[in-house]
């Protein structure tokens, strides 16, 4: 059946990433992420004085501000940052910092494709410059399904284009759990499994990557 | 956010630093921080760097229609956008008085100083023109935003290459760039902006303010200047008096500074085309630093798909199945959808019945009659008619009540439609 034709693929691979952080002197934290030609900067504020609008006393406010290129923010990009916010208020530990805000600002720098993953792993990456206490990491992974039916793991825009069903998933670092999932287009339940499957294979190698990075910056030695 | 507040030593210091010809980042009076200009991997990104201040530029195009007073020329739109990353203070989606400030200034440096050719970017005299639109992004406020934003703005539009268009009679055509290659704007000069800050009424002079020093900072002046030496726009602020000499001592450095830039926006844009040219890779991907250690790059890694099948067999077999009857949508009352069963829907019931009290009154209102002929048929009918299911094809239209259709096109048959004319036919016996 179909279904069997799914995993046929042998170039499910991540296009090559790269990160930089504490690159804004401004911002308390902040990251480049890149994943091909896709990249993302993401800045963290905080913790800091809150508006008493915005306050919650238990715990802290966390604002995510997604900047287009090109003109001003969309209802495309207000979904993208309630994506991103709720991953990140999953995994901050927000109840350390009541009545304070957070604010975490992305700025895309290029779209080539995985935008939304690219904003996760930005987003991860910057609030661990910050300093921010964290229950477990989290990154993205976006599996496009293509007209045969073939995951594409890390599509670029014209993948994405030509994809029939696009799936981003937001993956913990303690159980490779899914903590977010946005999709769009049709698939079976089952391509759904596969693609869950592929994303937490996928995510072992970005969090590794993840410890690389951090190992590297606490390094006497390059 | 409120920003940090300034102490009252730190601005002391500073001051006095600047009394005995001192910067609190080691330069001279006259000196520019050190700036890096990269560009995106699509044309018309340019990112400049002004020692920590980071500054990104994006233009677009799109064709519109032109004003009604200039129908030969194309618009060129500026926007600065004070990002929330760049300060604390900055919020977002609310015009501040510094950002009408700087796209005020921005505006006056490129658009009023006639820079670039808007009648080249005419297609149909009247009717379409390009719309050339520049997104300056703020990424890092450590001052000099307006330097900053110029040279990225000018740069950017430098490298901007809009598609080709062909027109043939009435016909426009756009070409993507794989049939045509984009062009370049017809730029005829680079205003760039330089920015002077005064100290203790006009007695010291700075060049390039850091975002310390401008806190300090008595007055500003912004002179915009090509490299033939033409003063483009002068703008003083925060209100202090200047010297004839004072402005034209600034002039005069401004000129040197102009030059000194725009030789390196050149080059880098030399070194972009080239680069380009060779089919490498470029952009801001490429230009990430490699020998930092904040910084870490991965080369593309394959995915293990083994088991992925297996683990996704597994779940779904393991999961429970989920259940099979579907409640199809059914039709307690014509007019009325309604999922699942036994629900009773009593929505507009008590108008129903206010209607049923005034039957005889209304003769005109054919329609809502008609409907309420046609519940009280079904009330008084079977059982079996009282349900209507839409999944059933055949009878779908029954739920579509067209009052007029039955005595106006009485040829149609079908189960449906004898329902209907049964209703009407009864109305009449009513009337």
């Amino acid at each position: 059946s179909r279904d069997e034709l799914v995993c046929g693929s042998s170039n499910v691979s991540l296009r090559e990433f790269g990160c930089e952080q504490s690159l804004l002197s401004r911002p308390d934290g902040s990251a480049s992420f890149v994943q091909g030609d896709t990249s993302v900067l993401a800045g963290v504020y905080g913790p800091a004085e809150v508006k008493v609008s915005k306050e919650i006393y238990d715990r802290a406010t966390l604002e995510v501000l997604i900047q287009p290129k090109v003109g001003l923010p969309s209802v495309r990009e207000r979904s993208q940052e309630q994506c991103v916010r709720e991953t990140c208020e999953a995994s901050l530990l927000l109840t350390l910092h009541p009545r304070s805000s957070l604010t975490l600002v992305l700025q895309v720098l290029h779209d080539d494709g995985s935008l939304l993953s690219c904003f996760l792993n930005a987003a991860c990456m910057a609030l661990m410059d910050a300093g921010l206490p964290m229950s477990c990491l989290f990154c993205g992974v976006t599996c496009a399904i293509d007209a045969d039916g073939q995951i594409i793991t890390d599509p670029t825009a014209a993948q994405e284009k030509e994809s029939r069903a696009l799936m981003t998933f937001a993956i913990d670092s303690k159980e490779c759990r899914v903590m977010m999932s946005s999709t769009k287009g049709s698939f079976s339940v089952h391509e759904l499994q596969q693609c869950i499957a592929v994303s937490q294979k996928a995510s072992e190698k970005i969090f590794q990557f993840y410890r690389d990075s951090v190992k590297r910056r606490y390094s006497k030695t390059l | 956010m409120k920003d940090t507040p300034l102490a009252n030593c730190e601005r002391d210091f500073l001051l006095k630093a600047i009394e005995e010809k001192k910067r609190l980042d080691g330069r001279q009076t006259y000196d520019y921080r050190k700036m890096k200009i990269t560009f995106g991997t699509d044309y018309g990104c340019c990112f400049v760097e002004l020692g920590k201040t980071r500054v990104m530029a994006q233009v677009s195009c799109e064709l519109v229609a032109p004003k009604e007073s200039r129908p030969n020329e194309g618009i060129m739109f500026f926007n600065i956008e004070l990002s929330p990353m760049a300060s604390p203070t900055f919020e977002q989606g609310r015009q501040s008085e510094l950002s009408v400030k700087l796209n005020r200034q921005l505006e006056r440096c490129l658009r009023n100083s006639k820079c670039i050719d808007t009648e080249s970017l005419c297609v149909v005299s009247g009717e379409k023109v390009w719309q050339i639109r520049v997104d300056v992004h703020m990424l890092n406020h450590d001052g000099n935003l307006m330097d900053a934003a110029s040279i990225a703005a000018i740069t950017a539009l430098c490298h901007f290459r809009r598609p080709d268009v062909g027109i043939q009679g009435d016909e426009v055509t756009v070409y993507s760039p794989e049939e045509r290659d984009p062009i370049p704007l017809s730029i005829y000069h680079m205003p760039i902006s330089v920015s002077f800050s005064f100290f203790q009424q006009g007695t010291y002079l700075l060049v390039d303010p850091c975002e310390r020093e401008e806190r300090v900072m008595d007055g500003l002046l912004m002179i915009a200047m090509n490299k033939h030496r033409e003063i483009c726009s002068i703008q003083s602020s925060g209100g202090i008096m200047l010297l004839k000499e004072q402005v034209m001592r600034c002039s005069k450095i401004a000129s040197v500074k102009v030059s000194e830039i725009t030789e390196l926006i050149s080059k880098a844009l030399e070194n972009d085309k080239k680069a380009r040219k060779a089919g490498g890779r470029c952009g801001f991907a490429e230009s990430m630093p490699q020998e930092r250690i904040t910084a870490l790059k991965m080369d593309e890694t394959p995915v293990e798909m083994t088991e992925v099948t297996d683990r996704a067999n597994d779940i779904v077999q393991k999961a429970e199945a989920p259940s099979q009857t579907v409640p199809s949508p059914v039709v307690p009352v014509p007019g009325v959808g309604q999922v699942g069963q036994g629900l009773q829907n009593t929505w507009g019931l008590e108008e129903e019945d206010e209607e049923e009290e005034n039957d005889n009154s209304g003769e005109d209102e054919e329609v809502k009659e008609t409907k309420m002929e046609v519940e009280q048929h079904d009330k008084e009918g079977s059982k079996q008619e009282d349900v209507v299911e839409i999944s059933d094809s055949e009878e779908e239209e029954v739920v579509i009540l067209h009052p007029e259709t039955p005595d106006k096109a009485p040829k149609h048959t079908g189960p449906s439609f004898h329902q209907k004319g049964a209703a009407a036919s009864k109305k009449k016996q009513k009337k």
